[in-house]
């Protein structure tokens, strides 16, 4: 918790205590353990003397907010239609097998979580995905046992 | 001037600037604050994001706004399936983005910039926030007080509409408003608000750098000026493309299609579905939108697997604010699989049809109004894929 504390008392030295840093809070939050529990909204909503359930309510409509468990690094598999005709189904299974959990699931080691996601603008060179925020794009089953290699090992 | 309908790839946006940094800037500021709107007006730019107003009349607007404090939003939440020019030039041409921010901020008196970034562009922000400082120290010497930040979007499509991005930026589920009031009127925070598309702002800076008079030589008369192309799908030169508008599809198919080409996606999944019968008789840019993104796709595609994929997209990404956007995208998506699977008769897709087009005259905003463009145009025109 305390950890959390700080995460707040920074965005709002930053963005004031007023609603609007509610987003670069939460961002900040997730950025720190990649989601955010009911005990962090709680804390967010006395900190900005707002209720939990508008904090709730914000968090859960956007996709990049999680309020369930994940893992440390964070798997999004575009699934729009250019990365879907590209072979998208093929990248999923590779990294299902080699992760040994279904898409929407967390490994229990809790290092990887596997999500697919809607459009992530790399369109031209898909199919894509996303490790956290780094971009991995021109994706073949082959790739992927190599590229959760180097996670496993950071 | 028309350009008889031919296929033009020009280079406007993307092309060297022999001068430093910010002479486009330098220049532009030392210029009457009127005459560079009326510039804007002639050269007839049109906002580059999907709807099209003109450029010039929208800074006008801002312009005449009494308040002082004011924003000025770039909008780079560039979420249309098939879209990715925004990534593009904030990767190449930051510079001109933010110009064109500070030629706007310059005209309207605007002293506050933000740059609306999505979620998944998140690995661009390092490099973006160095030429935010950089333009800072630029700023400084020119003498203009106009600060730029980065604002981080957490992953929801309906926030690159301009008020749903702006509840977004305040803390809010990115539900749009009820306009009127325009952000222009009452926007972030209830201040007059500027937003505009990244493109827009990088056109804007080149009206001003070549003059309205050759940038209004590209294009239609309907349409001025270049427009860039985010190609994807069946095509072996997937990538951003600088074209004038007002091509017939048939020549663009021949340029970008693989030879086999069944169908193009103009304006992204919330644009039209053209099918090969009518490559010869449509324009792009005109009675379609100027998004920019278009997909092909070739004979091997099952139509009703894009349809499919399109209207999950809808579903997930309405933000469930009003009913028939709401209600209607789920619907959509649970007929069309009924239709298939035999569970409901062929007829049933006319009601589906009916229900696309209540949503486009009873939805709150864009996605749930241009739901009915592909839906339509992809069950008329792809009706036996549908039901076989």
């Amino acid at each position: 918790m305390a950890e959390i504390e700080m995460i707040i008392n920074q965005k709002i030295e930053r963005y004031g205590r007023e609603r609007k840093a509610l987003l670069p809070i939460l961002q900040g939050i997730v950025a720190a353990k990649n989601y955010i529990s009911q005990d962090d909204m709680v804390c967010v909503a006395r900190a900005l003397d707002i209720s939990a359930a508008d904090v709730y309510g914000t968090a859960s409509f956007y996709s990049f907010l999680e309020n369930k468990v994940l893992g440390k690094y964070v798997i999004r598999v575009c699934r729009s239609i250019t990365c879907d005709m590209k072979g998208k189904n093929k990248i999923l299974k590779a990294l299902e097998e080699e992760l040994r959990i279904q898409l929407g699931e967390t490994t229990h080691d809790r290092l990887f979580s596997l999500e697919a996601t809607n459009c992530i603008g790399l369109c031209d060179m898909g199919p894509a995905m996303l490790i956290n925020e780094k971009p991995y794009t021109h994706l073949t089953a082959e790739r992927i046992p190599e590229i959760i290699f180097e996670y496993r090992n950071k | 001037m028309a350009n008889n309908n031919k296929l033009r790839k020009v280079d406007i946006i993307f092309s060297a600037y022999p001068g430093n940094p910010y002479d486009i800037l330098k220049n532009a500021i030392q210029r009457g604050k009127n005459e560079i709107i009326d510039d804007l007006i002639e050269s007839g730019l049109r906002g580059r994001g999907g709807a099209g107003f003109l450029t010039g009349y929208k800074w006008r607007f801002m312009a005449q706004q009494k308040e002082t404090e004011k924003y000025v939003i770039c909008n780079a939440d560039e979420g249309e399936p098939g879209t990715f020019k925004d990534r593009k030039l904030l990767v190449e041409v930051p510079r001109r983005v933010i110009t064109g921010m500070a030629i706007a901020a310059y005209v309207t008196d605007s002293k506050y910039g933000v740059i609306y970034l999505r979620a998944e562009y998140a690995y661009l922000i390092a490099d973006l926030q160095k030429e935010i400082d950089i333009f800072q120290e630029a700023a400084k010497k020119i003498g203009l007080d106009f600060t730029i930040e980065i604002f981080r979007g957490a992953g929801a499509y309906v926030c690159g509409e301009e008020t749903a991005l702006i509840e977004s930026m305040e803390g809010k589920r990115g539900e749009p408003r009820n306009k009127p009031p325009y952000p222009i009127q009452s926007g972030y925070l209830g201040k007059p608000t500027l937003v505009n598309n990244v493109e827009t702002f990088a056109s804007a800076a080149m009206v001003c750098r070549f003059g309205a008079e050759t940038y209004k030589s590209y294009g239609t008369d309907d349409q001025h000026g270049s427009k860039l192309f985010s190609i994807s799908g069946d095509s072996p030169k997937e990538g951003v493309h600088e074209l004038e508008l007002g091509m017939k599809i048939s020549d663009f198919v021949q340029e970008f299609g693989d030879g086999d080409t069944k169908a193009v996606q103009v304006g992204g999944v919330a644009g039209f579905c053209i099918p090969r019968k009518n490559f010869e008789t449509s324009i792009i840019g005109e009675g379609n939108t100027t998004g920019g993104a278009t997909m092909i796709f070739n004979s091997t595609r099952s139509m009703y697997n894009v349809l499919h994929n399109y209207l999950e997209f809808f579903a997930e990404e309405s933000c469930g604010q009003c009913t028939p956007c709401r209600i209607g995208t789920q619907q959509l998506l649970k007929g069309i699989e009924a239709v298939k699977s035999g569970e409901k008769p062929e007829s049933y897709l006319q009601d589906l049809i009916k229900l696309s087009r209540t949503m486009k005259v009873t939805s709150k905003c864009g996605l749930g109004q241009s739901v009915t463009n592909s839906f339509v145009s992809i069950v008329e025109n792809f009706k036996e894929e549908m039901i076989y």
